[in-house]
């Protein structure tokens, strides 16, 4: 008897291990979303003037890449010397609400594309033109027009079975490890918000408002570079422009902030 | 590429000041910067600015390296006739620019 009692001791100690084990996956896998009720914008944290800069479209600095997307909706391009305006007609009314509801799945791609891949298969398919590289100025500019037009909507990723992987692959992106730093988008963006890192505020990471003027770059950008400032941030090496990761990433993105309405083209510090 | 963004009241009251915003798309390059094979990147910034109201300058400025990209300059003047008023940058490397608009005084 007196040699039986200490070797429970190991048992227990294991069987304790392995609850404590179920019990860390369990709440990893409870504190992995915001309820839908707390989610919020960044606009909201935003300084006084930062707001008054989004709300107003004439100090708004985005509003000079609008300017210049609308003058490329209209302006003929590539072989088939046609324009966006000729086949879809005025944007204000063709394009309302698309941004809502991209990344879309793409039967060519067998996959999601975003909104500037969507631009740029209209171009090299139906203009006959050079599609655009990401990035540039002109991609920015017509993607933030056709963003524009959304302004307001409530973001509504398409009911699409085909895409449901896709979201799935977005989402262990999300909450996997990279980078020196070791540390998942969720540690920070789930687990986190409304905390400090150093001086900053820590946001929720809802792209409500992409392409973005982000005072930081002095210049609009889109949704990819802020992925990739962010896992440079972590000492992570970040996956290139468009690549299919960082399509998924933003696919899941958009599905996390279901339901808020667009802001583009946004500010943010 | 872009056109400046002028933001005026489209009608004031007589002897009413009012706010005239403008925003020009320009990159504002500091020349103090340099690629990533050291090469340095040269100065390209607005160096002036300045309004005219029916031919009389009313502001004008001056913009050194610091002043950041797309700049913003608001100022206010007071209403004395219906006329234009004329908006002028210029810059490095031959940079022009100019905008007008109306402002009707009641």
């Amino acid at each position: 008897m007196s040699r039986r009692a200490p070797r429970l001791g190991p048992i227990i100690g294991r069987v304790t291990a392995v609850a404590f084990v179920l019990v860390a996956i369990a709440s990893a896998a409870n504190c992995a979303d915001i309820p839908l009720d707390q989610r919020r914008s960044g606009y909201l944290d935003l300084g006084r003037d930062s707001k008054a800069m989004q709300d107003d479209d004439t100090i708004n600095p985005a509003t000079l890449w609008v300017q210049d997307g609308e003058a490329l909706w209209n302006q003929k391009a590539g072989a088939a010397n046609r324009a966006c305006a000729d086949c879809h007609q005025d944007a204000t009314v063709s394009m309302k609400g698309v941004a809502a509801r991209y990344p879309a799945f793409s039967v060519a791609r067998n996959g999601p594309i975003n909104l500037e891949q969507r631009i740029n298969l209209c171009r090299s398919e139906h203009q006959q033109a050079q599609p655009f590289a990401y990035e540039n100025r002109e991609l920015l500019a017509l993607t933030a027009y056709v963003g524009r037009q959304s302004r307001g909507v409530a973001i509504a990723p398409p009911d699409d079975d085909r895409l449901a992987p896709f979201v799935e692959a977005g989402r262990k992106l999300f909450n996997r490890r990279i980078g020196q730093i070791d540390m998942s988008c969720a540690q920070c963006h789930d687990d986190n918000w409304g905390k400090k890192l150093a001086g900053s505020l820590i946001p929720q990471a809802q792209p409500t408002g992409y392409p973005i003027y982000r005072l930081e770059w002095q210049s609009l950008g889109s949704l990819q570079r802020r992925l990739r400032n962010c896992m440079t941030g972590l000492r992570a090496e970040a996956y290139e422009y468009g690549a299919p990761e960082n399509v998924n990433l933003e696919l899941f993105l958009m599905w996390r902030a279901r339901g808020l309405l667009l802001e583009t083209p946004a500010v943010r510090p | 590429m872009a056109r400046p963004l002028i933001n005026v009241p489209a009608s004031v009251k007589r002897g009413q000041v009012f706010e005239i915003k403008t925003l020009i798309s320009h990159i504002m390059e500091t020349g103090f910067r340099y690629t990533t094979t050291g090469a340095q990147i040269p100065r390209d910034i607005v160096t002036t600015f300045s309004c005219s109201y029916n031919g009389e300058e009313i502001f004008s400025a001056n913009l050194y390296p610091a002043i950041s990209a797309n700049p913003f300059l608001t100022f206010s003047t007071v209403a004395t006739e219906s006329g234009t008023l004329d908006f002028k940058w210029t810059g490095d490397n031959g940079f022009a620019e100019s905008a007008t608009a109306k402002i009707v005084v009641e």
